[in-house]
């Protein structure tokens, strides 16, 4: 079984996800990061890819991926990188990459070199669903792999139904109309459309995304939804810090708001 | 070549190249163009309004003007097709007079553009002051600072310019901070770009708005030879609107040569370039799949040109599959090149061209015609804009 549905069998609640950029703050921070994100009790942990041209994202993850990039990250290190990941983590893994990169470095390579380190999912913002059922499900089907859906406060109803009959994994629910980037708490009307999106029955689990900065978002998010995302306050705390081990204990810890001990 | 296919692409793809590669917050707005814009633009109401304001807001039809002593200097007959004599100083006011009135059809209230040269934010803030509409452009930081001129002359007409600070500061990422503030304003705001760029329907959009530049020529060219046809058109390109547009009503005129110059900035192999063909591979830039150039891990390259509406690693997906098709010529001119064919004009013709347009100038210094041929190269626009930077090069 997939780890991703695994996951969501075992924990349909309170899913937390954790994104950061590949390669930074330094090239080889990638595997202490995810370790530390999965010994800390990150449940789901999003890779993101650098790009040089990152339009779904604001200014955190903008910085971010250009430090990555000067840092030397690409698709072929991040692969090296990922070798034996395996070995340390069982928390499922997701690729967050834009088209551009993945198209270079081969679809086809991509997944096969991907699922074979242990990947079970790939988020491409910018790849319609249209064109992923057209010319890749076979594919990422066939590499056990999942891809997932946006869905946005501006996603018809007949959409979200074709997403959830057609996505895999879960569907990320982009929380606002905006970029990445942090909110300290969400407005009635995000949360009016989660509660529109829970009552929907949809098949697929709903992990909220952009603006889950901190417990109150995360919390909100929470309550009508399997779980949340969150990847620019993670960028930001990572930023400050040399020891991605503390760093990602006390994130956590503060996310879902317990104690830290020990 | 199936021309029908180029003049109404399926789902936006030219051969391989275009569609809509846009993430799913971009889907509503470019769904809604896509399945109204056609009808908008064919209606009579839009088509009648439209050409009474080219015609006496934009002062057309352009001139076609014979330089005689061009002409008479490359022992061949030389046309200037001037888009520089518009209203705003260049092609981009035909567009940005298209896209406002379908903007308004379509209820919005708010209009974005990015602007590299910035004729096109020059354009786009002249017809929201016309139609009474607020208006942001996004310029990258360098473009605001070597055309200052335009960046003054769109705060005079009530828009606010962002200078954009990410990359190289210049087109590529104003249309990068375009993108993020349609994505922040999906329902109110309309995204007005300013080339053959950009997800379906933008290539087609704009291609057509622009065709009015061929669709003139056509009979400017039977005044003045008796025939419709040149043997020759050229063209610069930067994402490709003012090519598209000259070339359109000849695309399926196989006698007719077309020719598009690209930047080569420094030199094509220099690495300071924005030599598109030259260099490009297939990949997706801005929500099209067409030629980019990028390194071999798929980020994109920042380019460089002195002229600030070439400098785009990228080109429009039409442009694209007419190169692939082998229809249209491409040549890479480089800034020195360039600024010799500005000043060259001026001297010999009086006329100061953009920089832009001084690339498809250039082109006759790299190329031989026989004497009896008739050339129309697109003047673009007009090179008030670059007169600092003519400047400077001279005092170098
Ligand atoms: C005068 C002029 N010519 C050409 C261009 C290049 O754009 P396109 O290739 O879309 O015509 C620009 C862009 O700013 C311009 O201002």
């Amino acid at each position: 079984m997939n780890r991703i549905d695994y996951l969501f069998k075992n924990k349909p609640h309170s899913v937390l996800s954790v994104y950061f950029t590949a390669g930074y703050p330094r090239l080889a921070d990638t595997v202490p990061v995810i370790k530390a994100l999965s010994e800390q009790g990150a449940d789901m942990i999003e890779i993101g890819v650098p790009f040089s041209d990152p339009v779904a994202d604001g200014p955190v993850i903008q910085h971010s991926d250009a430090v990555a990039l000067k840092n030397g990250m690409t698709l072929k290190k991040l692969m090296e990188q990922l070798k034996g990941i395996r070995q340390n983590t069982g928390t499922p893994l997701l690729l967050m990459s834009y088209l551009n990169p993945v198209l270079r470095y081969g679809m086809e390579a991509f997944c096969r070199d991907f699922a074979t380190q242990g990947i079970d999912g790939v988020i491409i913002p910018d790849l319609p669903p249209e064109e992923y059922i057209k010319e890749y499900k076979t594919l990422f089907t066939a590499h056990n792999l999942k891809n997932i859906f946006l869905i946005t406060p501006q996603t018809t109803e007949e959409r979200i139904r074709f997403l959830d009959r057609e996505g895999e994994g879960f569907l990320y629910v982009v929380s606002s109309r905006s970029t990445t980037g942090m909110k300290n708490s969400f407005s009635e009307k995000q949360t009016g459309y989660f509660m529109r999106l829970r009552e929907m029955n949809l098949s697929n689990k709903l992990l909220a995304g952009f603006g889950i900065s901190n417990r109150k978002t995360f919390d909100q998010a929470c309550r009508y939804l399997n779980g949340a995302i969150t990847g620019s306050a993670y960028i930001k705390a990572l930023e400050k810090e040399d020891d991605p081990a503390r760093v990602t204990r006390e994130f956590i810890h503060n996310m879902k708001g317990e104690n830290i001990t020990g | 070549m199936n021309t029908t296919s180029l003049k109404a692409p399926r789902e936006g793809y030219y051969g391989e190249f275009g569609g809509a590669y846009i993430p799913e917050m971009l889907y509503p707005n470019t769904r809604e163009l896509q399945e109204r814009y056609l009808a908008i633009l064919e209606s009579a109401g839009f088509r009648k309004e439209l050409s009474s304001l080219l015609k006496d807001y934009a002062g057309r039809p352009t001139p076609l003007y014979y330089a005689a002593r061009l002409s008479e200097h490359y022992h061949t007959h030389i046309y200037l097709k001037r888009e520089d004599l518009t209203h705003t100083g260049a092609h981009k006011i035909n567009n940005a007079l298209g896209q406002i009135l379908l903007a308004r059809k379509l209820g919005k209230k708010r209009i974005i553009a990015e602007t590299g040269a910035g004729q096109h934010g020059v354009a786009t803030a002249t017809v929201c002051a016309r139609m009474g509409m607020q208006c942001t452009v996004y310029m990258g930081a360098l473009d605001v600072v070597r055309q200052r001129p335009n960046v003054e002359r769109m705060k005079l007409l009530g828009a606010e310019v962002v200078p954009v600070e990410q990359g190289n500061r210049t087109l590529k990422d104003a249309v990068n901070e375009a993108l993020r503030d349609w994505i922040s304003h999906p329902a109110e705001t309309y995204y007005l770009i300013g080339s053959v760029v950009g997800p379906h329907p933008y290539p087609d959009l704009v291609a057509r708005l622009q065709s009015v530049i061929s669709e003139e020529l056509m009979w400017q060219m039977k005044e003045k030879t008796g025939r419709e046809e040149p043997d020759t058109i050229i063209a610069c390109v930067g994402g490709g609107s003012n090519a598209a547009g000259i070339f359109y009503h000849y695309l399926d005129k196989p006698a007719v040569r077309l020719i598009a110059v690209e930047a080569g900035g420094k030199g094509v192999d220099t690495g300071k370039t924005a030599a598109t063909i030259a260099l490009g591979l297939t990949g997706i830039l801005h929500g099209s799949k067409t030629y980019v150039i990028q390194d071999e891990d798929g980020q994109i390259t920042e380019p460089y040109s002195v002229s600030a509406g070439l400098d785009y690693p990228g080109i429009g997906p039409l442009l694209s599959h007419l190169f692939r098709e082998k229809r249209v010529e491409f040549y890479a001119v480089n800034d020195e090149e360039a600024l010799r064919a500005t000043r060259f004009l001026a001297r010999h013709e009086g006329i100061i061209p953009a920089l832009e347009s001084a690339h498809a100038l250039a082109l006759l210094d790299k190329m031989t015609f026989p004497p009896d041929r008739h050339i129309v190269i697109n003047l673009s626009g007009r090179g008030d804009k670059d007169l600092e930077t003519i400047l400077n090069w001279k005092n170098e």
